[in-house]
């Protein structure tokens, strides 16, 4: 089937067999390597990108059902050069070991700050009125979709909060 | 994963028109038809993709809530009006999944959800569930995660939603459309079924219906809370859930709904239980007895025999704190 998705700002014209999951055509048919396939079930979260500027998992969609959705990858976000506030975060604060699981983090901790500035409640949220805060809870809650095999969680958990509090300075 | 041909509906009635044909699934999220379609425990040959259907709305009408069956799970989690007035929804649906899970999951999927039994998912495995007249291998195997209320000899699966616990509580129903324009709604209550001897029959949907919408009756005052018990803080499924709406007067409960997740093969709920609260003052006695209604039935398999005393104090901190006086609330 002819499916087209803009993955990047960059319009990818794609013939795919149904059963093709989003990751896969990101991947095999695209070429764009950076996100990553770590369980392909749903349950690590390495496959996170961005579909319309909404977090999910790559790996449990069709790419058929995208098509004409605009898709935001770990390449999408920044480059060596121009690294983006999370990228350069994950850096300054060691929130990596082997990387593997680090393009889904940092895809999903962008979206996840947008829903927090959005003011979406989380399961640890006192209130459900906001305002959400990034603090150390809320992000643990929120990226739990996110595993890290190598738990450096701590480092993580500290590049989102640096990225966010950069943000609030810069507002 | 097994062939399929893929379908995008325009419409609903393009959807229930092409759902006629045998062996059609429908397809939304997709967040647990493919995880099933990948292990080959779903074979559907043909999928149509309702997702772009136009049921996303989430209207206030006099009967209460209208949710469109699209509507994403992060979308009514953060709906101002399901906050405000059912807040007990919001909590359930954020005490599920993960956040890119609950983005793509929609209302109606959620529901339709299949057990996540080990044995279910795994095709090597005996399961009447999945293969009917195979036997049940969790009978007898490990069943940490399975049913203590309503099971049968021939399957001992849980539901796992959350958000249908919630809905439970608050005496949803849901709207279903069929091919030829037939439209009818079913009490949430009546939409799940006991597995019986025929466990593969989880609902009362016919072959080729759709849900279109669920819901909600007007919100009633008083408190909601959600309490899920789990394996980890996040991201697991309950062991034992509790969704109450309890309302005082004058020290005495008033109005009670109750409903129970991880317990049974659907969102489980008990008019004995909330008959012998209403009236009363809330008292530990009180909420034992409570629990002795709700567990007089109840049955282990070994691994899960610990539910029985879990669900008793899980049904005691929640009705504590719904029954606390303002202020006196942990």
């Amino acid at each position: 089937m002819h499916v087209t998705l803009t993955i990047n700002d960059t319009k990818h014209h794609l013939e795919l067999d149904p059963r093709v999951t989003l990751l896969d055509a990101i991947r095999h048919h695209a070429g764009l390597t950076g996100t990553k396939k770590g369980c392909d079930h749903g349950q690590c979260g390495a496959c996170t990108v961005m579909v319309n500027g909404r977090r999910i998992n790559s790996c449990l969609s069709l790419a058929v059902m995208h098509d004409g959705d605009a898709i935001t990858t770990i390449e999408g976000l920044g480059t060596p050069e121009a690294l983006s506030p999370l990228q350069a975060a994950f850096i300054e604060t060691d929130g990596f070991q082997c990387g593997y699981c680090t393009p889904g983090q940092i895809c999903s901790a962008t979206a996840m700050l947008e829903e927090i500035r959005a003011g979406w409640p989380s399961h640890v949220s006192e209130t459900l009125d906001g305002p959400a805060l990034p603090t150390e809870a809320e992000i643990a809650e929120r990226m739990s979709g996110n595993l890290c095999r190598c738990s450096a969680y701590p480092n993580i958990i500290a590049a989102i909060r640096l990225a966010a509090a950069e943000r609030e300075d810069a507002a | 994963m097994r062939a399929f041909d893929y379908i995008r509906a325009g419409s609903c009635k393009d959807a229930l028109a092409e759902a006629e044909t045998p062996g059609t699934a429908f397809i939304a999220g997709g967040t647990n038809l493919l995880d099933l379609m990948k292990h080959e425990v779903m074979t559907p040959a043909r999928l149509v993709d309702i997702s772009r259907l136009d049921l996303r709305g989430i209207t206030l009408t006099d009967a209460g809530l209208r949710i469109g069956a699209m509507v994403s799970n992060s979308d009514l989690a953060a709906d101002p009006l399901v906050r405000r007035h059912w807040p007990l929804l919001s909590r359930a649906l954020l005490a599920g999944a993960s956040g890119q899970l609950r983005n793509k999951a929609t209302t109606g999927g959620n529901l339709l959800q299949r057990t996540r039994c080990y044995y279910f998912y795994d095709t090597a495995m005996q399961c009447n569930k999945r293969e009917p007249g195979s036997g049940c291998a969790a009978i007898g195997g490990f069943n940490r995660i399975h049913a203590i209320l309503g099971a049968s000899d021939a399957c001992i699966a849980t539901h796992p939603s959350d958000m249908a616990v919630a809905l439970r509580a608050l005496s949803a129903e849901v709207e279903l459309l069929a091919a030829g324009g037939g439209r009818r709604q079913v009490p949430l209550a009546a939409f799940y079924r006991l597995p019986g001897d025929t466990p593969h029959v989880e609902t009362v949907l016919e072959p080729g219906e759709m849900i279109a919408a669920v819901l909600l009756p007007p919100a009633e005052g008083g408190r909601q809370i959600y309490r899920k018990v789990r394996d980890r803080a996040s991201y697991a499924f309950a062991l034992v859930s509790v969704a109450a709406c309890l309302r005082m007067e004058t020290g005495r409960i008033a109005a009670a709904a109750l409903a129970f997740g991880g317990l049974a093969h659907m969102p489980w709920r008990s008019a004995e239980l909330e008959g012998a609260l209403i009236g009363e003052a809330p008292s530990p006695a009180l909420f034992d007895h409570a629990a002795d209604l709700l567990l007089a039935e109840a049955k282990g398999q070994g691994d899960n025999d610990f539910k029985i005393p879990l669900a008793r104090r899980t049904l005691a901190a929640v009705l504590a704190e719904a029954t606390a006086e303002e202020g006196a609330r942990a």
